[in-house]
């Protein structure tokens, strides 16, 4: 035994485990998180089911088993119900049951021991709405104006081909509203602001007014067309109406330019249901939020990301490097640079929240504030850069991993052989020349390696953005067709602050926790591909320049 | 004369040195040094350095470790201007201007003075961007100009036929003898009046040293030469003189003949003939 302590096994099976329990860690939170966030687009099957309440009444209740969890039965007796003796455990559905607006709750709890005739009727519809999440019942009748078109079977077909009609209306009207309106909107706010900043700057001569005044009725004549032809679609697409029966028996009518699509989940196949659940998920990265976030796609916040980190490795890399540069190649190494080195590291300390409060205090009411003093007075009182935005994110995240980016440059620099830059210089190559040339090009993997770890860190990052520009539903995307097409000082949507409010400020939390774990799926991914790009380029640098490793 | 002569089958005491008979006295200087002291804090290196490096012939540095041969080689192009400790006094100069005058712009002075180190440095370049380097420098970018005098440069050093396919190779695939001599195309692409050589094939196997030597040897018909070198055997092989170095001071410079074969010093002697050193 004291032999096999002495040579060295009982450490490398150590750091073994050590390593193994890590990846085991790592492996099981991405398997939860991929688990519990990918299931929630697949259509399960909808039970029909006869349910006795502590009361001994009988109802009917139609939904989808959405959690199965099991209960102590001290716990279960309280909330009135009999159990037989010998049973110490119970199991619970959590069933969904949709139809909010008639019920006032998406969800139901429900004993499996009191759930009797279970059955899955093939007929049973499931439609997504635009409001009200779903509903879950029988299709009875389609209207149109009012009048019966088809019922029974044939309701079944025409409510496809009318569906598919609606849809487009819907488009069309969403096209026109975003794209169109939205242009309108925006180049009438510009004229307002035309027409203040000529009037703060006492120009505003009757001729400016006139032409402003003509621009504007251009624009209002225009919106009105629109707006005009806004309303036919909208009167087009109320045409059509379903007749539906809910599980309590009531027959509801459902406008279709209110549902988003229908489907009968207890008749689908294997194909039938992957390609549901393909459709689901393309909606989910490409689509627009409905119902407060818990409802619909996320692509703002992808986007947001995506651009916020983009634009924080633009503003931190010139920086760090040119900082790194400095300090390493031009300083005089003494006690002033080993303290600020040692400030430079000790700033990666700080908490997060902390950058975000100078954000605040710094960026966007100091700087912003006098930006728009200086340059958008018009706005003013409505604030431009004077209130949190995407630009002021990006600027607080790029000075958060700062140093990150200037110890790797730093780091770098150093490794490069006395040989090379002694090389250059005896060529007759002065220092800026031998740094431009030589120098640089060599720490560029290094510099790559600083801008991996900033972009890790920063995309991850969400308690400093609430503070500096994130927000729950951003209107417009921060990049658009409107002049001059990039809005820095917009307000964006963020994949790790969409978590947290869909998790725990939503307010259909049971709803919304599936959504909890795909959007975390999906930020780990988003955040893997802005890696995986950076290492691919400081791979193929590192190819280009290897005489670091070559020695 | 012991076998310690015969090297890479070169008898050093028949060796033609027709071309040198010349003496010291009788040449031109391209570069003298005037008492020279350096320091490198509160150490001295050198110490009351005299001297002066002929045109157009190979001058050799030897002497034990330390003795401060490639400080001095490193005077001549100011290459201890990197070392923040570093403090020259004295006067060097090169074509009679003091090359420690404040007037002297570094840069310029090292385009005169090239230099070679022990370790071949290449960048990790192409091949025909590592001689070309200099060139870009002084702002030449004409294409037709720089594919000559990478060819002149490339041939000057013998390395034209080994790489002219592939000049846009990384010149970090080279094999080591290669690569020096990729270095001294380099340095000699931007045209020197001195080249400095700092144990140039002390990191090489005998045949590239046997390839560098040689090329020093037609090198010098056209550039002054200054090598530094622990081989004493490549010194009296390559050089026309022969300065011999001591614990930072200059203890013997004469023609490499007399130095080799009738030295004045007993130091120079313990050494050449292998008591210490």
């Amino acid at each position: 035994m004291n032999s096999w302590f002495k040579s060295g096994q009982p450490w490398i099976w150590l750091n073994a485990g050590a390593v193994s329990v890590s990846l085991i860690m790592v492996f099981g939170l991405v398997l939860l998180i991929s688990v519990r966030g990918l299931t929630y687009f697949w259509p399960s099957d909808v039970i029909d089911a006869t349910y006795m309440t502590p009361s001994g009444d009988t109802r009917r209740v139609i939904g989808e088993i959405d959690a199965v969890e099991t209960i102590p039965r001290v716990q279960a007796a309280d909330s009135g119900y009999q159990f037989e003796e010998g049973k110490e455990e119970l199991t619970r559905y959590l069933l969904k049951t949709g139809n909010r607006d008639v019920t006032g709750a998406d969800f139901q709890l429900a004993f499996a021991d009191f759930l009797t005739d279970i059955s899955y009727p093939e007929d049973l519809l499931v439609a997504e709405r635009h409001e009200w999440g779903n509903f879950y019942g029988f299709l009875l009748k389609i209207k149109e104006n009012g009048q019966v078109v088809a019922e029974g079977e044939q309701a079944r077909d025409e409510l496809e081909k009318r569906l598919e009609r609606s849809t487009e209306l819907h488009e069309r009207i969403k096209d026109i509203q975003k794209g169109e309106i939205g242009a309108i909107n925006y180049q009438m706010e510009q004229l307002r602001l035309e027409k203040r900043e000529l009037e703060l700057e006492k120009e505003l001569t009757a001729e400016a007014e006139q032409d402003i005044e003509a621009r504007r009725q251009a624009l209002e004549a225009k919106y009105r067309v629109l707006e005009g032809k806004l309303e036919d679609l909208y009167r087009q697409n109320q045409r059509d109406s379903m007749l539906a029966e809910t599980m309590s028996g009531r027959q509801i009518e459902i406008p279709l330019a209110k549902v988003v699509r229908t489907y009968y989940p207890n008749n689908m196949g294997l194909i039938e249901k992957t390609g549901f659940y393909l459709a689901k998920v393309w909606e989910f990265v490409s689509d627009e939020p409905r119902e407060s976030n818990t409802e619909g796609g996320i692509f703002p916040a992808i986007f947001g990301t995506v651009m916020m980190v983009l634009i924080m490795s633009v503003l931190v890399t010139p920086f760090g490097v040119i900082a790194a540069i400095y300090l390493r190649e031009y300083a005089t190494q003494g006690p002033i640079i080993r303290t600020i080195r040692i400030a430079v590291n000790n700033l990666a300390g700080v908490p997060s929240i902390v950058y975000g409060v100078f954000g605040l205090g710094f960026f966007v009411y100091f700087l912003g504030g006098n930006i728009d003093q200086l340059f958008f007075p018009e706005a003013l009182p409505a604030p431009t850069f004077g209130t949190p935005g995407i630009m002021w994110s990006s600027l607080t995240l790029a000075l958060l991993t700062l140093p990150v980016v200037i110890v790797s440059t730093e780091e770098g620099l150093s490794r490069i052989p006395r040989s090379i830059r002694e090389g250059s210089l005896a060529l007759g190559a002065t220092k800026a020349e031998t740094l431009w040339r030589t120098i640089i090009p060599m720490a560029s993997p290094a510099m790559m390696t600083g801008l991996i770890l900033a972009v890790a860190r920063a995309a991850g990052e969400v308690a400093p953005l609430m503070l500096v520009g994130v927000v729950k539903l951003a209107p417009n995307l921060p990049l658009d067709g409107n002049f001059p097409y990039l809005h820095l000082e917009r307000k964006f949507m963020h994949l790790g602050f969409h978590i947290y409010d869909v998790g725990f400020q939503s307010p259909n939390v049971e709803a919304a926790r599936p959504l909890v774990y795909a959007t975390s799926l999906l930020l780990i991914l988003v955040i893997v591909a802005l890696n995986l790009s950076a290492i691919h380029i400081r791979n193929r640098l590192r190819e280009k320049y290897r005489a670091l490793e070559g020695g | 004369m012991t076998a310690d002569n015969m090297t890479h089958g070169i008898d050093l005491d028949n060796l033609d040195r027709s071309q040198n008979d010349t003496r010291l006295e009788d040449e031109k200087l391209v570069i003298s040094v005037e008492n020279l002291n350096l320091f490198y804090g509160p150490t001295q290196a050198l110490f009351d350095i005299n001297m002066g490096i002929p045109e157009h012939k190979v001058t050799a540095f030897i002497g034990p470790s330390g003795c401060g041969k490639s400080t001095l080689l490193r005077c001549f192009n100011r290459m201890n201007d990197l070392v923040d400790i570093c403090q020259v006094n004295g006067k060097i100069t090169l074509d009679g201007q003091d090359i420690y005058s404040k007037k002297i712009n570094v840069a310029d002075l090292r385009r005169k003075v090239g230099m070679v180190f022990q370790k071949p440095n290449p960048f990790p370049k192409s091949i025909y961007e590592n001689v070309a380097y200099g060139l870009r420098i002084q702002g030449i970018k004409d294409k037709r100009r720089l594919d000559e005098s990478v060819e002149k440069a490339l041939k000057g050093a013998a390395l034209w036929d080994e790489v002219k396919d592939r000049m846009q190779e990384n010149a970090l695939g080279l094999s080591g003898g290669q690569q020096q001599r990729l270095v001294i195309a380099r340095a000699i692409a931007i045209e020197p009046e001195v080249l400095l050589l700092d144990e140039p094939a002390s990191a090489l196997d005998p045949i590239s040293t046997l390839k560098i030597e040689e090329l020093i040897y037609e090198l010098k018909k056209k550039y002054t030469i200054v090598i530094v070198t622990h081989n004493m055997q490549q010194a009296a092989r390559v050089s026309d003189y022969t300065a011999f170095m001591y614990l930072g001071q200059m203890v013997e410079f004469k023609d490499t003949n007399t130095l080799f074969t009738n030295p004045s010093e007993k130091k120079t002697e313990d050494y050449i003939t292998g008591r210490y050193g």
